[in-house]
């Protein structure tokens, strides 16, 4: 019943185009055989008349127009799935590349998958302690989220990644068991070896499903990806109920791809060349984290991006930080300050912390220890940007205790090993304790009754201003 | 596979559909994401609505020319065929008004959340067809027209209790005038059954119906001109025309079981409690008025320095992380309007989770009730089809407009414009249209003015008093101020509330700059505010704004220089000005107290500080120092009494005062 086409007139970058297409259906995939006998796959990108466009995910070197013949397959891309899949290695497609032959599917699923509904959704709100006190902290994990790394050439990114993974710990059970979804877009050899080993190493490897596009693979191959591993992630946790943590990287790479396709088809670019449906795009990879009515299984996604140029106004990060729920920025000033993780708190953000955290979630004064950690940290870099003016020396008693403030929450309250993990009261604790170097006069974000309780040494509301004076004299 | 029953098997079978015809029909020549190109001999009209391919997903015509017209599809267009049908409605792209859109959750084109989870379960499947109002409900009916009252578009026919607070008037369809020859007895009714029938004045009564809602055509008048006889009753009805590829022969065979459809025969229309339309169009009113009454928000930062009249239009700029959405739901929780319409376009599926989950568990300070009963959702989210999320914005603000004519006071969310505006971008880019600025349309700054002068305060057709208050959320790229989208918002928006990354970073919320913002509505509601609130008031605001100002400028130099060099006198403008940003302009959402203020407390607030403000001033000018009066902890009573004071019991800032009076006056 499948007709097979000559009649290619156009050869373009990584498209080709068919002339003479009868009834081809929009984003079906086709098979392209060279004169070789050798085949790759496409997918229809547009029909003009009957003229169909054609993305070739293996790239279209060696396709001649003459030789070349085209098989419509009548269906969407789909990937085969069963709970096989974990401890696999697949290409962009989703076919195994690690040598142990195909999967046995239990299931074919569309691998653009369909939008949720909102009212389908379950709002998130399962704390998932990561032992990182930036995090745990500041901008807490939750079960369900889409949270990226922001990140740059050079920085921890993939180490922080990896540490998140072998630390992660969701409070309440699972039902199901917890895995993970691992899709390299365009990274280096290195790269995937590292998270490869870092997953052995830390004995999940049994639980990891691997989709790799090198950055030696064709490009294209690189747009579906992100696709495939989803539609895996989906099929775990919505079908057999489980946990799954999603790291996507590097979503940079997946954004010039796009780019580099849409320049290929003439598309009128936006901003820095990028397409204009670059938002509508990436929304359709970010919104696939989260829970819905009807299963237990959850998807939560750690995309990380390296900032081209450290740009956090950049299209890449711009669009993502609308889409996803907040953002995990590591900074280099930290880096060369020799901070690990170096987690720039202040543009950082999770906005599914506040349903998840403080009584019944993690603890009661959570909420108001981040808010004055942040308020606090935020004084810092005035009272820095002052001191590099004039001088510490010239800095009033008040903002000395701040540069001593801000100092120790880099090196104590930041600082961490890559093997360190902390309960979240560890982290809150501290937190506290580094509060403890302001005078309490300068809380302005805790009301008495948690100061009370956690300021140290409290001593009363009447005397807090005495306090904050004799603090001060003391330094 | 061009078989009608395929792609509504519910409908009424106008006899043959396919080849009714006769003429043939337009098939699919060409598909580019969203964007479809059709050839036929079928004329499609601009904006007509139609079904595209055998699963008859929805579409819209955006271009026409005598070879190819061009449709933008609203729903996702993978496996669509080339030589697959599209086929006419004979109506613009419209929705259902009636009861039942309260509480209720839609797409951006209007299809119920709920039902299309019934159908396909909680991921949405393309080509489900589902009705846009419950047709099965019976709502209860109180009859205001009588047999023989002249009744003309805007006048109420009937009154439904939509839910205990709201109740939903039933109006006569603009552009319509005529006698009542027959009024139904209260009772219980669903939005299919006629409450009323109207014999329209003079021959071809309904051309001013038809016209404004924008049908074309006596011979489709059966189907269209009450639309909620063949409209939102027959909501697949209006289908049959289109599965029919056949125009008014089929539609009229469709109806032909009533005869009263048919205009030439019987000039009378049904009145049902329910109409449709076209949601590009709109609705008509007698005249606008002057805006005179703030939109009271609750929200310090905005009632006090920034007010929004009710009838206005507002924009809140800000890059991500800001808190646009934060300021959205805050405004759409606590605004004193009686009805929201909130629109998320293009934005996180699980913030209208949150929505969805939060409202109906908050109450109504005015009507003891949920919130959710006033509420309206409309979500098309960043991951669902882009032509439905261009689409949400009219579906939004044309509900917004029906309960405006029924003299209610509605305030829109739009949330986020950028992201429709986007929209526009991304079908305008696939139709190969020339770019303006960033690759936007050209046609961005028009749409944008259209949007807002939606807004309004209005006089209705029927004579009452309604208004539309639009707060739009603006996502500029990268932060940048400059770009397209702000810039052109800015000149249709009088009121203007920029979000700041640094203070967002300092969780200042809400993150409102006080040096960037502004509001035009000032001067308008300064009687109100006289009356309504005291006298002083906007003194007290102007006093407040002075010293912030003043503030912002010594802070330039402290930057410089530091703090301790300054003059007493500048130091207390530092204090007072930190006063003011800590205990008025920052606001706690979720705490219980401080989530709302009322007008009162916040001019209470406003008084508290200008009382601390001249104690200390008289202080300083007697040479008391800083240091000794800051030690007093007289500035923490003032930062903290926005948590201190509950909202019903303002008299407590008398007691606050003494306490400031005698700490300071022991320094004296």
């Amino acid at each position: 019943m499948f007709v097979e086409y000559t009649g290619l007139v156009n050869i373009d970058g990584p498209l080709i185009a068919i002339k003479g297409v009868r009834a081809a259906s929009f984003e079906e995939v086709v098979e392209i055989r060279l004169g070789s006998g050798e085949r790759r796959l496409g997918r229809v990108l547009e029909i003009e008349g009957d003229i169909a466009v054609i993305q070739v995910f293996e790239g279209t070197s060696d396709i001649s127009l003459r030789n070349t013949r085209v098989r419509f397959t009548g269906r969407p891309l789909e990937i085969t799935l069963s709970p096989e899949i974990l401890g696999r290695v697949f290409d962009g497609l989703g076919r195994p590349i690690d040598g142990f032959g195909d999967i046995f599917p239990e299931v074919r699923m569309d691998i653009n998958g369909s939008p949720m509904n909102p009212i389908s959704r379950r709002y998130p709100r399962d704390f998932i302690q990561t032992g990182i006190s930036s995090i745990d902290g500041l901008m807490t994990l939750i079960r369900g989220q889409k949270l990226p790394i922001f990140s740059g050439s050079g920085l921890a990114h993939n180490e922080l990644a990896v540490q998140l993974v072998r630390q992660a710990k969701i409070t309440g059970e699972s039902k199901a068991g917890f895995a993970i979804v691992f899709a390299a877009m365009g990274v280096k050899n290195d790269v995937a070896d590292y998270f490869k080993k870092s997953f052995e190493d830390s004995g999940v490897i049994d639980h990891v499903a691997m989709f790799i596009n090198l950055a030696s693979d064709p490009p294209v191959e690189r747009i579906v990806t992100p696709r495939s591993a989803l539609t895996a992630a989906e099929y775990l946790a919505f079908t057999l109920n489980m946990d799954i943590l999603v790291i996507l990287t590097d979503i940079t790479a997946y954004c010039e791809a796009l780019r580099e396709i849409s320049s290929s088809k003439g598309e009128i670019p936006s901003r820095k060349g990028f397409p204009g449906y670059m938002y509508s795009d990436l929304a359709s990879l970010y919104e696939r984290a989260g829970l819905i009515a009807g299963s237990t299984g959850t998807i939560t996604q750690i995309p990380i991006l390296t900032l081209p140029n450290d740009d956090i106004t950049h299209p890449i990060p711009d669009l993502t930080g609308y889409i996803t729920e907040g953002q995990i920025v590591l900074d280099r000033d930290l880096t060369q300050k020799g901070i690990y993780p170096p987690v720039s708190v202040l543009p950082s953000l999770s906005r599914l912390m506040k349903d998840g955290i403080g009584k019944g979630f993690t603890r009661d004064d959570h909420g108001s220890c981040s808010t004055q950690l942040f308020s606090s940290y935020a004084r810092v870099q005035d009272v820095r940007a002052l001191a590099s003016v004039i001088g510490e020396d010239e800095l009033s008693e008040i903002d000395r205790l701040y540069m001593k403030f801000g100092k120790a929450f880099e090196d104590e309250f930041i600082t961490q090993g890559m093997d360190e993990n902390r309960p979240v009261e560890m982290t809150l604790d501290m937190g506290w304790k580094l509060l403890g170097i302001l005078p309490p006069g300068e809380l302005d974000r805790v009301d008495e009754e948690t100061l009370k309780q956690h300021y140290p040494g409290y001593a009363g509301a009447a005397g807090s201003a005495d306090a904050a004076a004799g603090a001060a004299v003391g330094i | 596979m061009s078989d009608a029953a395929v792609s509504s098997p519910a409908l009424p079978d106008g006899g043959g559909a396919p080849a009714a015809g006769g003429a043939g029909e337009n098939i699919i020549v060409s598909i580019n994401g969203q964007v479809v190109k059709a050839r036929g001999d079928v004329p499609f009209k601009m904006l007509e609505a139609v079904r595209v391919g055998n699963l008859g997903l929805i579409g819209e015509v955006i271009k026409v020319s005598s070879e190819v017209s061009t449709v933008q599809v609203y729903e996702v267009t993978t496996g669509l065929r080339i030589g697959e049908p599209v086929r006419p409605t004979g109506r613009p792209l419209s929705i259902a008004l009636g009861p039942g859109l309260l509480g209720g959750f839609f797409d951006g084109i209007q299809r119920p959340l709920a039902a299309l989870e019934r159908a396909t379960g909680p991921f949405i499947v393309r080509g489900v067809d589902v009705a846009n109002l419950d047709e099965e409900r019976k709502w209860p009916v109180k009859m205001l027209a009588r047999q023989g009252m002249r009744l003309s578009g805007g006048d109420a026919v009937a009154e439904i209790a939509e839910t205990p607070s709201i109740a939903h008037r039933v109006l006569v369809p603009p552009g319509m005038a005529g006698e009542v020859v027959y009024a139904a007895p209260d009772g219980k009714y669903s939005i299919t059954e006629p409450l009323a029938r109207l014999r329209l004045d003079g021959a071809g009564g309904s051309g001013g119906w038809q016209a404004l809602a924008g049908i074309a055509g006596g011979a489709e008048a059966g189907d269209e001109y009450l639309p909620a006889g063949a409209g939102a009753g027959h909501a697949p009805g209006a289908a049959a025309g289109a599965a029919g590829g056949a125009e008014a022969a089929a539609v009229a065979g469709a109806e032909a079981a009533d005869p009263a459809a048919d205009p030439a025969a019987d000039p009378t229309v049904e009145i049902t409690a329910a109409h449709k339309w076209p949601i590009r169009r709109p609705r008509p009113i007698r005249e606008r008025v002057r805006i005179a009454a703030p939109l009271v928000t609750g929200q310090r930062v905005i009632d006090t320095f920034f007010p929004i009249g009710k009838g206005g239009a507002a924009a809140i700029p800000g890059s991500f992380g800001t808190g646009k959405t934060m300021a959205q739901h805050q405004i759409a929780k606590w605004a004193d309007a009686d009805i929201i319409v909130y629109i998320g376009c293009g934005e996180r599926g699980n913030e209208m989770t949150e929505v969805l989950e939060d409202f109906p568990k908050l109450i109504d300070p005015r009507t003891g009730r949920s919130l959710m009963e006033r509420t309206i959702l409309i979500a098309n989210t960043s991951n669902m089809p882009v032509a439905a999320r261009e689409a949400s914005i009219y579906t939004g603000i044309t509900i917004a407009e029906y309960y405006r004519d029924m003299g209610y006071n509605v305030a829109v969310m739009a949330d986020s414009t950028s992201r429709w505006a986007e929209a526009l971008r991304e079908i305008s880019g696939r139709l190969e249209e020339m770019p303006a600025e960033e690759g936007f349309p050209a046609y961005l700054s028009s749409r944008l003015s259209e949007f807002y002068e939606r807004a309004g305060n209005v006089t209705t057709l029927g004579g009452a008093t309604g208004s539309i208050s639009i707060i739009g959320a603006v996502s500029p790229q990268g932060g940048d101020f400059s770009e397209p989208v702000t810039q052109n918002t800015k000149r249709y928006i009088r009121c203007f509330w920029g979000l700041d990354r640094q203070l967002a970073y300092a969780r200042h919320y809400p993150a409102v700059n006080w040096i960037t913002s502004y509001s035009e509505y000032l001067p308008e509601l300064a009687p109100w505010f006289a009356e309504h609130v005291g006298p002083d008031f906007l003194p007290n605001r102007n006093e407040l704004m002075r010293i912030l100002l003043e503030e912002s400028k010594l802070q330039d130099i402290v930057k410089l220089v530091g703090s301790d060099i300054l003059a007493d006198e500048q130091k207390l403008t530092l204090e007072v000005g930190a006063v003011i940003r800590l205990g008025f302009l920052q606001q706690a959402a979720f705490h219980p107290v401080d989530t709302f203020v009322p007008l009162e407390k916040q001019n209470k607030m406003m008084e508290l500080i200008l009382f601390l403000h001249d104690k200390v001033q008289a202080l300083v000018k007697k040479s008391v120092p800083m240091s000794d009066i800051k030690k007093t902890g007289v500035f923490e009573i003032v930062v903290k009494a926005k948590f201190d004071v509950p909202n019903g019991e303002l008299g407590m800032f008398d007691g606050l005062k003494a306490r400031i009076e005698a700490s300071l006056d022991a320094l004296a």
